[in-house]
């Protein structure tokens, strides 16, 4: 370190010689010295002022447009406009099939991601971390590619392709290939909130209760549960967001049948490609509602979670 | 199964005093058996699949002028995306994290919304919002300056898609960062540009590069807020996942296979990839 590139402006005020090998610079202090503390750990305020304007500029383009570009053309025909297009009849049906997928999907990795949990974090066994790894694997996989898996599988030239004609079940491009598809994307959000909240909990709360006699369900009932309510919690709103919004995975395995197939996603990009703009958009606002609403539930949950953190110490 | 398990428990060393809970078998066993059945199960039909392939003809897929174009695109879309993330990143995780300004919790609270939004939601928005009429298409439209259906849109696209990456694993590390180490340095007569090059910049720099490389990794799968705006010219705008999706609609389960199990073995190595850098950030802050 150079002492040569110090600020010229900044009068030496005192004579501090600490020889690190890190930090050898001495003889120079910033004018700011008066002050009890030095604060020349900070920007000067004109700087300050510039990144955050520029922060705020940029995020402004790639946060806050996109989202309030949803609602604008949602409303370009005014509220009756926006309300004829809710009552649009492909766009009802792929809500509902978007709630059915999502209700069927999100409880199964919820119970799933407990277990996981409950494994993982309460007990030390070999292979542990490989099974951490494998759990997050969804997240690795590119959305098509999650589709065309189970296309593979399930398809016409899958292993499974004659015992499923022969009994007539159909499960690509109907809606259990968007289950199965949704599913396997939402796969690591419960499993992935709990596996270090639980880990970090440890094992002390819950022998006791054993010591005391509870049974194993009533130990997690009454001890885990109360103590992983809000990481739960937070885990099944980013689950049941991704559900609900899954696009690549489930337009891969749906086959896209209007009014049968088609979730809310997908029937935003039927409507768009029909330049059936109005409908599109009003669809779309409800998922951004949707993302909305779990932004909040996440800030609220991590606020909650930090005032917790604060009053326990 | 169960042998397994009952070896598997009496291996593990059990926490010190206290007797272990109950649940290892059943829950490490439906966690197993799940896992295969939806996740191991059909990502090795992939491999299976593009085993039937002839060597041969798994390498003429791959080497297709088409396929070669779209990884291109590909590659140098997610990573200019995802260096455009990381400068964007940067600057927004130090603005939350060290100045206070009206609005900043509201901020550091959207900054996630990518995570939330459904990327078709994303796909549609950000193409109305760049189209020629779009609020800023109509400003870049006289500067010649195309972004639907362009390379660029992609970019656009896959930054918006890897921003929140870089911002949420570099924020908490400078959160943690100790600031009586620049308090220290700065008495010491370092200016604060030294002290940004060389005390901050160094500690940061794992979780960028972590950062990073998750924007990157996502960036080469994303699908849904890419297709829209890009409008998939072959050659020009077709990126990996969405030259994919086209095979599988020909009905060309060879092509689309042995393309997707190229891109899934470079996504999982970009994952053992994270998983390291993870792993030395982990490590540099318990050093530090």
């Amino acid at each position: 370190m150079a002492n040569g590139t110090l600020q010229p402006d900044k009068p030496a005020a005192n004579n501090l010689s600490v020889n690190s090998a890190k930090n050898r610079v001495g003889g120079q202090k910033p004018s700011t010295a008066r002050r009890p503390k030095p604060r020349a750990h900070t920007e000067p305020l004109a700087l300050r002022v510039a990144l955050i304007l520029l922060v705020m500029a940029l995020l402004t383009v790639f946060l806050f447009l996109p989202l309030a570009v949803v609602f604008s053309q949602a409303l370009q025909t005014g509220w009756h406009g926006y309300i004829e297009a809710m009552k649009d009849p492909d766009s009802i049906s792929s809500m509902k099939l978007t709630l059915l997928t999502a209700g069927i999907s999100v409880p199964l990795n919820v119970i799933f991601g407990v277990m996981a949990a409950w494994c993982i974090s309460k007990f030390q066994f070999r292979g542990k971390n490989i099974l951490t790894t494998l759990i997050d694997l969804p997240f690795g996989v590119s959305p098509v590619i999650s589709g065309m898996i189970f296309v593979l599988l399930f398809g016409a030239r899958g292993p499974f392709a004659h015992y499923l004609s022969v009994h007539d079940i159909k499960i690509i491009f109907a809606v259990p290939g968007i289950v199965i598809a949704t599913t396997f994307v939402t796969f690591p959000f419960v499993a992935r909130e709990l596996i270090p909240l639980m880990q970090a909990q440890g094992i002390d709360e819950e022998q006791a209760a054993m010591v005391l006699g509870a049974s194993g369900w009533q130990t997690f009932r009454r001890v885990t549960l109360p103590n992983i309510k809000w990481g739960l919690l937070y885990g099944v709103v980013l689950c049941n967001a991704r559900a609900m919004g899954e696009f690549g995975a489930v337009s891969v395995v749906s086959g896209q049948i209007v009014g049968v197939t088609n979730t809310m996603p997908l029937q935003i990009e039927q409507h768009y490609n029909d330049y059936n703009f109005v409908a599109s958009f009003t669809l779309a606002s409800l998922l951004a509602l949707l993302a909305l609403v779990t932004l909040v539930v996440k800030n609220v949950i991590e606020w909650v979670l930090g005032e917790k953190h604060t009053a326990g110490h | 199964m169960a042998t397994t398990i009952a070896t598997i428990r009496k291996r593990r060393t059990g926490f010190s005093g206290g007797r272990a809970l109950p649940g290892f078998g059943l829950t490490l066993g439906y966690t197993v058996v799940y896992l295969s059945l939806l996740v191991l199960i059909p990502l090795t039909m992939l491999f299976v699949k593009s085993h039937e392939l002839s060597r041969h003809a798994f390498l003429g897929i791959i080497t297709d002028d088409r396929v070669v174009a779209s990884f291109k695109l590909s590659f140098g879309a997610s990573l200019i995306a995802a260096l455009t993330s990381v400068v964007i990143g940067l600057l927004t995780a130090w603005v939350l994290v060290r100045y206070r300004f009206p609005g900043r919790r509201l901020i550091d609270g959207f900054v996630d919304l990518p995570f939330a939004l459904p990327t078709a939601v994303a796909g549609i928005a950000l193409t109305t919002i760049f189209a020629p009429t779009g609020w800023l298409g109509k400003y870049l439209e006289p500067r010649h300056i195309k972004v639907d259906f362009t390379p660029l849109g992609i970019v656009v696209a896959l930054t918006f898609i890897g921003l929140p990456f870089v911002v949420r694993t570099v924020q908490p590390i400078l959160e943690d960062l100790d600031r009586e180490v620049e308090e220290a340095a700065s008495s010491l007569g370092a200016s604060r540009w030294q002290i940004v090059c060389r005390l901050l910049f160094p500690t940061i720099l794992p979780a960028t590069m972590t950062g990073f490389a998750l924007a990157f990794a996502r960036g080469l799968g994303e699908f849904g807020s890419v297709v829209f705006i890009s409008g998939n010219i072959p050659y020009k705008t077709e990126i990996i996942p969405l030259l994919i999706y086209s095979k599988l609609e020909e009905n060309d389960y060879p092509g689309a296979t042995a393309i997707g199990a190229v891109t899934l073995v470079l996504s999982f190595g970009l994952l053992l990839i994270i998983n390291v850098l993870q792993w030395w950030a982990r490590k540099r802050q318990g050093a530090a």
